[in-house]
C-alpha cells in the first residue's frame, strides 16, 4: 500500500475512530468515579444539622462543640444531664419553637412573633442547662447564648456508626455500618446457598453429563440470568416471603433469609457458567493420567480437576458475590429494609443498594441526604471494584502455571 | 475398596444431576408461576390501553412503549461504540499492556452495580447536562450498562473467526480495513447480533438505572420527544407490587406485567439461540 494515498488515510481514520470507541469504557469508569466523588464527598464538608439552623447553649456551659450523635442523644432525651457529655452537672433543658409558645403567651411573643428573638435571648441567659434549637433568623442581633460548634460529618463515623437517620431533626445521622453489614450478610447468605448448588451443577455440566444433555441444560441455566431482577423480586415477594413467614411463624416474612434465597438463585448462573468454564480448562492429559492410575472419575474430579481449576472457581464465587452485593430491586422488595445490624437471618435487614433506590427519589438534589446517598454509592462502587480487581488478579496469576 | 469408590462416585454424580435438575426446575417454577397467574390478564386491551382506576384497571401500553423506547435508545448509543471497540481490541491490538488495561476497564464497567449507574446517570445526564428525567438520560445510562456486554460478545465473535481467513484476504492484497469489512465481519456478525439481542433483553428488565433517570410512576400518555419521561415495564411492575395506591387490587395487573416482561426475555433469548445455532452450521460448512 502506498503511503499518503487515499486508502492509507482511510485506514488511519478508521483506526483512530476504533481507538476512540475503545477508550469509551475507560472514560465511563473514570467519569463514574469523578461524579460519585463529586456529589458524595461533599457530605464530609457539611454539618449534620439543617442549613440555616443554630444550636446554642448557656454562655457558662463548658462544652464548645457537639457531634451529631450527641445531638441525637439530647433530642431523643436519652441523655438528660450535661455531665454525661463532659460538661457540668446540670439538667439538660431543650428549647424549641414549640416550647417557646408553651412558656410564653401569645401576647408576650407578639402577634407576628416579633418579640420571639428577644424572648429566646432572655431565656437562654436565664437557664444554665438550656440547649436551644432555632433558625438563624430568630436569633437576636446581640444574641448572648453560646453557639455550639458542630463537627462536619467524618468519614470514620460514616463507616463505623450504626445509626442511619438521614432526615432526623435537628441532626441527621449518617452511620452506614448497619447497611454495610446488611449488604454483606445477605450476600454471604446467598453465596452459602448458591455455592454448593452452583458448583455441583458446574461439575455435572463439565464432567458428568453427556454433551446432548449439556446443550439443553446450559441455555436454560443461562436463561436464569436473563430474568429481570424485578421479576425475581416480585416472585420472592408473592411466593418466598409468605412461605418463610409461615414456615418459621414470623410476624413478617420480609427477612434476610428471603433476600439470600432470591439473591442465591440470581447468583447461580454466574457461578455455574464461570466455574464450568474453569473446570473445562483442565488439560485432558492430566485427567487421563489420573484415570490411568486407576482413580475413578469422581476421584479425578476431586483430586485433579477441582484443585487445578480452584482459582477459576474462586473467581466465580467472587463474581457471584459481587452480583449479589450490587443487586438492588429484588433485595429492596423482599428484605423488609430495616436499618439495623443483623443478628439473625429471620429478621428484616437493609442493604446499601436498596437504601439508595428507596431514598434518592425523596432526597432533594444537592442536599445533605442526597450527598450521603452518593457517598453510599462510593462505598458500593469501591466494594465491587475491589472484587473485580481481585478476580482480574486471580485470572492473571492463574496463567503462569499452565502445563 | 474399589467397589466402595465406585459407589461413592455413583452417589456424588447422582447428587450433581439432581442438583442440576433442581436448578432447572426452579427456573420452570418461576416462569410457570408467572405464566399461570398472568395469562388470564393478558388480552389485546391489556397491551393496547392506558392504565386506569389508580393502576388497577386498563392496560400497560405506555410502559410497553416506554421500554421499547429505552431499548432502542440505549442500543443506538451502545451498539456502534461497543462493536467498534470490540473490533479495535481484537483486530488491532497485540497482547500488550494497553489491551490488558482496556479489558480490565471493560470488566470493571461490567461489574459496576446497576444502582451506581443510576446514581451516575442522574448526576451527569439528568442534573449536569440538564436533560431532566427523560428518555435520552435513561437510554444513555442503560447504554453504558450494556456497553461491556456488547464489547465482550463482539470480541468473542471476532476471536472465533479463523485466522487463516484473514491471512488469505491479506494474501489477495486486501488492506486491514477491507479484510475486516468484507471478510471478518460477515463471518462474525451472527454472534455479534446475538450479543445485541441479549443486551436488548437485559435493557428491557433493568430497573435500578432508570429509577432516577427516566421512569415515571404514572403517566398515561405516550412520549412526544426524547426529552419526555416515560413509564417502563420493570418499574411499573415494581410500583404495582410495592408502592401502588391499591396493591391488592392491582395484583392481577402486576402478574400481567411480569408475564409481558418474561415473554420479552424468553423471546429474545430464543432468537439469540436460533441465530447462534445457525452460525454453528455456517462454521461446519466452511
Amino acid at each position: 500500500m502506498q503511503k499518503y494515498s487515499f486508502r492509507y488515510f482511510k485506514e488511519k481514520i478508521a483506526e483512530s475512530i476504533l481507538l476512540l470507541s475503545s477508550l469509551f469504557t475507560s472514560i465511563a469508569v473514570i467519569f463514574i468515579i469523578i461524579f460519585l466523588f463529586k456529589e458524595g464527598y461533599g457530605l464530609f464538608n457539611e454539618k449534620p444539622i439543617e442549613k440555616g439552623y443554630n444550636l446554642s447553649i448557656h454562655p457558662s456551659n463548658k462544652l464548645n462543640n457537639l457531634t451529631a450523635k450527641q445531638i441525637k442523644l439530647i433530642f431523643d432525651r436519652n441523655v438528660t444531664n450535661w455531665k454525661d457529655l463532659g460538661g457540668d452537672d446540670r439538667k439538660i433543658n431543650l428549647l424549641t419553637i414549640e416550647k417557646m409558645t408553651d412558656i410564653y403567651t401569645k401576647k408576650e411573643l407578639g402577634e407576628g412573633f416579633e418579640y420571639l428573638s428577644l424572648k429566646i435571648n432572655e431565656y437562654v441567659i436565664k437557664d444554665s442547662g438550656v440547649v436551644a434549637f432555632f433558625a438563624e433568623q430568630f436569633l437576636d442581633a446581640n444574641f448572648k447564648g453560646k453557639k455550639v460548634l458542630i463537627d462536619d460529618n467524618k468519614i470514620k463515623d460514616f463507616i463505623t456508626d450504626k445509626e442511619w437517620y438521614p432526615t432526623a431533626s435537628p441532626a441527621a445521622q449518617f452511620g452506614t455500618l448497619s447497611l454495610i453489614m446488611g449488604t454483606l450478610w445477605v450476600s454471604l447468605g446467598a453465596i452459602l446457598f448458591a455455592l454448593p448448588f452452583g458448583l455441583s451443577a458446574a461439575i455435572f455440566l463439565a464432567e458428568v453429563s453427556n454433551p446432548k444433555l449439556r446443550n439443553i441444560l446450559k441455555p436454560l441455566i443461562e436463561l436464569l440470568a436473563g430474568i429481570p431482577s424485578v421479576v425475581y423480586g416480585f416472585f420472592g415477594l408473592v411466593v418466598i416471603v409468605p412461605f418463610i413467614q409461615q414456615l418459621f411463624n414470623l410476624p413478617v416474612g420480609e427477612t434476610a433469609l428471603a433476600g439470600s434465597l432470591v439473591l442465591g438463585i440470581m447468583a447461580l448462573p454466574t457461578i455455574i457458567t464461570i466455574s464450568e468454564d474453569a473446570l473445562r480448562t483442565t488439560p485432558q492429559s492430566l485427567k487421563e493420567a489420573s484415570l490411568a492410575l486407576g482413580a475413578t472419575r469422581w476421584q479425578t474430579i476431586l483430586k485433579v480437576t477441582i484443585p487445578y481449576s480452584i482459582s477459576g472457581i474462586t473467581a466465580a464465587v467472587m463474581l457471584g458475590m459481587g452480583r449479589a452485593i450490587g443487586e438492588t430491586m429484588a433485595v429492596l422488595m423482599v428484605t423488609g429494609n430495616a436499618a439495623v445490624i443483623p443478628t439473625s437471618f429471620l429478621q428484616p435487614i437493609r442493604t446499601i443498594p436498596a437504601t439508595i433506590a428507596a431514598e434518592l427519589g425523596e432526597a432533594p438534589a444537592g442536599g445533605i441526604h442526597f450527598k450521603a446517598l452518593f457517598a453510599l454509592g462510593i462505598i458500593l462502587f469501591l466494594i465491587t471494584l475491589i472484587i473485580n480487581l481481585t478476580v482480574e488478579f486471580i485470572k492473571i496469576s492463574k496463567k503462569s502455571p499452565r502445563l | 475398596m474399589k467397589r466402595n469408590n465406585r459407589l461413592k462416585e455413583k452417589i456424588a454424580f447422582t447428587i450433581f444431576s439432581i442438583v442440576s435438575f433442581i436448578i432447572v426446575i426452579i427456573l420452570f417454577l418461576i416462569i410457570a408461576f408467572i405464566f399461570v397467574n398472568g395469562i388470564s390478564v393478558i388480552s389485546w386491551d391489556f397491551i393496547s390501553k392506558m392504565p386506569t382506576d389508580g393502576m388497577t384497571g386498563g392496560g400497560i401500553l405506555p410502559a410497553i412503549v416506554g421500554t421499547l423506547c429505552l431499548m432502542l435508545g440505549s442500543i443506538v448509543f451502545s451498539f456502534p461504540i461497543g462493536v467498534l471497540s470490540g473490533i479495535f481490541i481484537n483486530e488491532y491490538l497485540k497482547d500488550s499492556i494497553f489491551k490488558k488495561f482496556l479489558s480490565l476497564m471493560t470488566n470493571n464497567l461490567a461489574g459496576v452495580p446497576s444502582i451506581v449507574f443510576g446514581l451516575f446517570g442522574m448526576s451527569l445526564f439528568v442534573n449536569h447536562l440538564n436533560f431532566g428525567d427523560s428518555i435520552i438520560a435513561g437510554s444513555l445510562t442503560l447504554g453504558l450498562l450494556t456497553l461491556p456486554v456488547i464489547i465482550t460478545t463482539t470480541e468473542e465473535a471476532l476471536k472465533s473467526v479463523d485466522n487463516s481467513v484473514r491471512i488469505g484476504s491479506y494474501a489477495l492484497g486486501a488492506s486491514k480495513l477491507q479484510t475486516i469489512k468484507r471478510v471478518v465481519l460477515p463471518i462474525a456478525y451472527p454472534n455479534i447480533i446475538t450479543g445485541l439481542i441479549l443486551s436488548l433483553s437485559r435493557v428491557s428488565g433493568e430497573t435500578a438505572p432508570i429509577l432516577f433517570t427516566v421512569a415515571a410512576y404514572f403517566l398515561p400518555r405516550l412520549p412526544n420527544s426524547m426529552f419526555d419521561q416515560v413509564m417502563a415495564l420493570p418499574y411499573h411492575l415494581y410500583v404495582l407490587t410495592t408502592s401502588g395506591t391499591n396493591i391488592e387490587q392491582s395484583r392481577p395487573m402486576a402478574y400481567g406485567t411480569a408475564l409481558v416482561l418474561i415473554l420479552i426475555v424468553l423471546i429474545f433469548n430464543l432468537i439469540a439461540n436460533i441465530i447462534r445455532k445457525k452460525l454453528g452450521q455456517n462454521v461446519k460448512m466452511k
